[in-house]
């Protein structure tokens, strides 16, 4: 499922919303999931899961083609863990 | 850099601001969203969101796995774990380029 699919099976079950409503509904949800972990803070989807902010130090790399050594400075991950109630969805036979 | 936990409450409520819907509804388009991406996830599909990342399910087949405070040996089952790749854009957002 892409972005537009989902765009179009929340129109589906919300007639009473414009289409360009709905897309500006979910680039808000989107947005602001992303603009809360750019500050640093977690996003807690309770059934669904959490996003966090993994910090990655400074290390020294390689260029796999030369070889050469490269610093690769400390930098920040988004990371994604998947709630209970969905991990149990996804391990359920009767799915 | 306040240290505050986003919720679904403070989802919705940006949804109310955005588009003007009520309390109540901007809370079930949240819930909906969630649901319907849950959904296809659980049907094994993946989810791809322009922008934001991808959710994919992956299979994991069973192994032996140890406890590692024991040493005991326990079995782990086959399973579907979901992984989550974000795009570049949220890399770059969470490191403070394309500042926005």
């Amino acid at each position: 499922m892409i972005k537009s699919e989902l765009i179009l099976k929340i129109a589906e079950q919300n007639p009473h919303l414009y289409h360009r409503d709905v897309e500006r509904i979910i680039d808000t949800i989107f947005d602001e999931i992303v603009g809360s972990l750019a500050s640093g803070n977690r996003v807690e989807l309770r059934g669904f899961g959490a996003f966090s902010v993994k910090k990655r130090d400074a290390r020294q790399g390689r260029n796999p083609r030369t070889g050469q050594i490269v610093d690769v400075a400390e930098k920040r991950v988004p990371f994604f863990k998947t709630g209970k109630e969905l991990h149990v969805r996804l391990n359920s036979p009767a799915s | 850099m306040s240290d505050k936990t986003l919720t679904r409450a403070d989802l919705s409520e940006a949804v109310q601001r955005s588009v003007g819907l009520s309390r109540t509804e901007s809370a079930e388009l949240v819930e909906t969203t969630l649901d319907l991406i849950s959904d296809a996830l659980v049907a094994g599909e993946n989810v791809k969101l322009s922008s934001f990342g991808t959710f994919m399910v992956r299979q994991k087949n069973g192994r032996m796995g140890r406890n590692p405070k024991t040493g005991q040996e326990v079995p782990i089952a086959p399973r579907r774990v979901l992984v989550f790749r974000p795009s570049q854009l949220m890399k770059a957002r969470v490191n403070g380029d394309a500042e926005s």
